[in-house]
């Protein structure tokens, strides 16, 4: 909520793009000092609890929260009837009620709301609510979900979308043909921050909210509707964001903050526990995929098959686009001459699942890349030239037929992560290099070491025709005698550095050193989502045509003032064609400010067509590859990654520094997929709701990584840039679970593969 | 009840105070000192450890009435005092923001305490003695690697 100004002293050069200057926001993070959204603290505040339905499929029958209205310190209490305007919440489909009626879908979903002087005290409260439950039969194993005596989970039906590809030949035949079925189990974001924020009632009868969250302008839009109340009256500024993933795509406390704030007159503040996060957020679909390939003789793929069921629990969340990737993007980065793709989400009574790093195409790289595997064993090549030979090319079509119009460099990828040079042979005997660590589980004996490959591919950006834009207002003006830009984008800074990123590319463009990044809010317009690594492509995008109209006024003032043309800005001041300085920036601009507003659109894409799933459906693609080296005790299932080698086209790396960030993390939860993460669900109640159940990769877990960025710039984006959060994500976990794979002999069709998959017991 | 501690050098007396909250809780809501963070408040994370008697302890864990009469330092107490520089970092705070180990920074917090705990009692950690020194400490974001850079190079920084 701080605005971050620059500070001087950047690490290398002078903070423009190309740059890799400190975060801005580094200093308070360092420091203990940056208010993320669970800090945030006002004057007479209240503390809002959310009550959740401990059923998986229920019908309401009665609220009766006259003990918890009752009890010492409670402002309110709410249930469904207290939402005054529409009870519908969603990102494609308005299909989530803000608070159940009638129905409960999922165990957590949110039933009742209450504000009291304490968090404790609100808790007591809320257990004082008497629900009246009568339990409902559940849908909790998606593979039934279509079929007719299935229990609905919503009147319109389970389906909810299918998406099919079809090109080329429609029954393909060929020499050689290899096929698996493959099963990913449910993923969470496990960003730190828990879902928090601050709903402070204003006079004029709406509501500010402080809130962590990807993009600020669709949770607007779906408070205002929650609340019956117009934009204008529900302000949103984003708090410190303590990582997302996709977790914050959807709405968690945003609309209930704010109803209690309105309904008591007080600022109310809610934050989750880790265990209510587990529950207060969708999670990556769980999926169950069944593939097959056929090729020639000497490798080259003759087609394509693949059948994936997503499961998207109790609502749609982002179901319907992740199912859209899962089709257009599942047969990963190869050239099919033949196509024959289904990807179907539904509806269970299981937790909803969404938004998280690698969206679709986390769960088909596990199946496309183990199938790779088996093609080359079939074929007698190896699995890094098997890729090669197959990979997609420029100039080459992808299976919904678009044309691959910028790098691809799938052989330069796979051949470069081959070519790093391999961890030395384990010769220590040092419990804190094997399996198990000082668990003292081996001495080395059993261990068995395999490498593995993979290489994916994602899109960036908002596809399938979406509308996908940003804002930027760029305001250059006189201050204390120098020249200051201040930048102002809607655009959710979550971790990943785009402050960093906007001032580079306003100090760029304008030649400014002192830039300010204005905080993030809805006073502006939407900088569109915080997801599908867009962000430096979309809001950089806009923050460097917002400068060069900046740029563009300027100069023409300038113009005007000395009767020239063709005039340039070169730091402060105004060069002529000859070289000559007309003017400096303090006498163009006075005591006046240049501000300009641009909302940038990438190139358009298009739906893809409802039969053959052909068309336009991306505007960009991220490719990566990498090499896992895992050690595996054999005879206890350990797993120890000894090495994760990456590389990845970035197109360009606007800041060097922050790219390698991201590959390094991205990578980190990919490994955490293969091995360890998973949300257990049975029955509809998820079983390990804490970080003591369900683990995450810890400094111990990660090994080193050498990291090769590729730099070929994609004409068509601003500085050439390829979006680079997600591809990380994608390639790290097929390429450790290949890695196992390959130590063990077993075929490991699931992931997280866990220690009675490898011994078989 | 009513708590008196000494937080990063200032005696605190804080009152109201509800038998069952943590001392994490009453540093972050009534001490305004929300430094230490909340990301699991069930000893799994580390993103709340803060010395306690100049033992790194979870916050989290510990009930508020257990730091009575006690001396606690946080994150917020760890850069020189008295240079009159407000953005004055301590070789370890340096050392996370320069080489590029914190992204969201919910982490950092904690993991900057533990690093200044580990850096006192071993001064030229190996990297396994990193690694297992930081063992409690989660980040979902950097993979850890320009962690261990920045703790090297506060070690560095300090010898
Ligand atoms: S908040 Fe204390 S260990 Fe996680
Ligand atoms: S930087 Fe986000 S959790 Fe570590």
């Amino acid at each position: 909520m701080t605005s971050t100004d620059s500070i001087p002293g950047a690490k290398t050069g002078g903070g423009r793009v190309g740059d890799s200057p400190l975060r801005p926001d580094g200093t308070l993070k360092v420091t203990g000092q940056f208010a993320y959204s669970s800090d945030l603290w006002h004057e007479d505040m209240c503390w809002g609890v959310t009550l959740r339905s401990p059923h998986p499929h229920a019908r309401i029958l009665g609220i009766d929260t006259t003990e918890a209205l009752a009890t010492p310190g409670v402002y309110a209490v709410l249930t469904a009837d207290d939402v005054p305007g529409e009870n519908a919440v969603g990102l494609e489909h308005l299909d989530t009620p803000a608070l159940a009626r009638d129905i409960v879908r999922y165990e957590g979903e949110p039933v009742a709301l209450v504000a009291a002087d304490h968090p404790e005290t609100a808790r007591r409260a809320a257990k004082k609510i008497v629900v009246t439950y009568e339990e409902l039969p559940a849908l909790t194993d998606p593979r039934r979900a279509l079929d007719p005596d299935a229990p609905q989970v919503h009147e319109q039906g389970n389906l909810v979308r299918e998406v099919t590809i079809r090109r080329g030949d429609a029954s393909p035949t060929a020499p050689v043909v290899v096929s698996l079925e493959f099963e990913v189990g449910m993923q969470d974001q496990a960003f730190l921050g828990p879902e928090s924020g601050l709903a402070v009632p204003a006079e004029d009868g709406g509501v500010d909210l402080y809130v962590a969250t990807q993009w600020l302008h669709v949770d607007q839009a779906q408070v205002c509707r929650v609340l019956g109340l117009p934009p204008e009256k529900v302000r949103l500024t984003l708090a410190g964001v303590g990582g997302a993933f996709g977790g914050r795509e959807d709405l968690s406390m945003h609309v209930h903050a704010c109803l209690l704030a309105l309904r008591t007159g007080k600022p109310v503040k809610m934050c989750y526990s880790r265990e209510e996060s587990f529950y207060g957020h969708v999670h990556r679909h769980p999926a169950w995929l069944r593939y097959e390939f056929g090729a020639q003789p000497d490798g080259r793929l003759v087609y394509g098959k693949a059948d994936i069921l997503f499961d998207g629990g109790a609502y749609a969340s982002s179901t319907g686009a992740v199912v859209g990737n899962g089709g257009t993007l599942g047969l990963g980065p190869y050239d099919f001459p033949s196509v024959h793709v289904t990807a179907r989400g539904v509806y269970t009574n299981n937790p909803p699942c969404g938004a998280m790093r690698g969206f679709g195409c986390v769960q088909a790289a596990f199946a496309h890349e183990a199938l790779m595997d088996e093609l080359a064993e079939a074929v007698g090549l190896d699995e890094v030239e098997i890729r090669a030979l197959n990979g997609m090319r420029e100039g080459d079509r992808n299976i919904t037929g678009q044309l691959i119009d910028s790098a691809a460099p799938v052989a330069e990828l796979i051949r470069t992560v081959r070519d790093l040079p391999l961890p030395p042979e384990r010769t220590s005997t040092d419990l804190r290099e094997l399996p198990g660590g000082v668990s003292n589980t081996t001495h080395g004996e059993g261990v068995v070491r395999g490498i593995g490959y993979a290489v994916t591919y994602k899109n960036v950006g908002f596809s399938e025709g979406f509308d996908d834009y940003s804002t930027a207002r760029v305001r250059l003006e006189m201050s204390g005698g120098e020249p200051v830009v201040t930048v102002h984008t809607a655009a959710a800074e979550v971790g990943q550095g785009l402050i960093a990123v906007e001032q580079q590319i306003a100090r760029t463009e304008l030649g400014v050193e002192r830039v300010v990044v204005h905080p993030k809010d809805t006073t502006v317009g939407s900088g569109g989502s915080t997801s599908a690594s867009r962000q430096t492509y979309v809001t950089g995008g806009a923050v460097k045509a917002a400068c060069e109209a900046v740029r563009t006024t300027v100069l023409a003032r300038a113009g005007q003032r000395c009767g020239q043309t063709g005039l340039r800005l070169d730091g402060d001041k105004i060069v002529a064609t000859s070289g000559e300085v007309v003017a400096t920036l303090v006498e163009v601009l006075g005591d006046d400010a240049v501000e300009e507003t641009v909302e940038r659109r990438h190139r358009p894409t298009r739906p893809i067509d409802p039969e053959t799933g052909q068309g336009d459906a991306h505007v960009q693609y991220a490719f990566s590859a990498h090499r896992a080296v895992v050690d595996v005790d054999v005879e206890l299932g350990l797993v120890k990654v000894v090495a994760l080698d990456t590389a990845q086209d970035v197109g360009k790396a606007i800041n060097p520094d922050a790219v390698v960030g991201q590959i390094q993390g991205g990578s980190a939860q990919g490994m955490g997929l293969a091995l360890m993460e998973e949300i257990v669900v049975t029955d509809g109640h998820v079983r390990n709701p804490s970080f003591t159940d369900y683990l995450i990769p810890t400094i111990l877990d990660m090994p080193p990584m050498q990291i090769e960025v590729l730099e070929y710039a994609d004409p068509h984006a601003p500085y050439g840039v390829r979006g680079v959060g997600e591809p990380p994500t994608i390639s790290s976990g097929p390429a450790v679970a290949a890695a196992v794979r390959a130590a063990t002999g077993k075929a490991l069709r699931r992931v997280p593969i866990r220690p009675e998959h490898i011994t078989g017991t | 009840m009513r708590i008196q501690l000494t937080v990063n050098g200032t005696r605190h007396d804080v009152d109201d105070v509800w038998p069952g909250e943590s001392l994490l809780y009453a540093l972050r809501e009534r001490m305004g000192l929300p430094g230490a963070k909340n990301a699991c408040e069930q000893g799994e994370c580390g993103s709340c450890t803060v010395y306690l008697e100049g033992v790194p302890v979870c916050a989290c864990l510990v009930p508020a009435g257990q730091a009575h009469g006690r001396e606690v330092t946080t994150v917020e107490g760890l850069a020189p005092e008295g240079s009159g520089d407000e953005t004055a970092l301590h070789p370890v705070q340096q050392a996370f923001l320069e080489k590029g180990a914190v992204q969201c920074g919910f982490c950092t917090p904690g993991l900057i305490v533990s690093t200044h705990d580990l850096l006192q009692r071993n001064p030229d950690p190996s990297d396994p003695e990193i690694r297992e020194a930081l063992a409690g400490n989660l980040c979902r974001c950097t993979g850890y690697e320009k962690i261990m850079d920045a703790v090297r190079a506060a070690a560095e920084a300090l010898r």
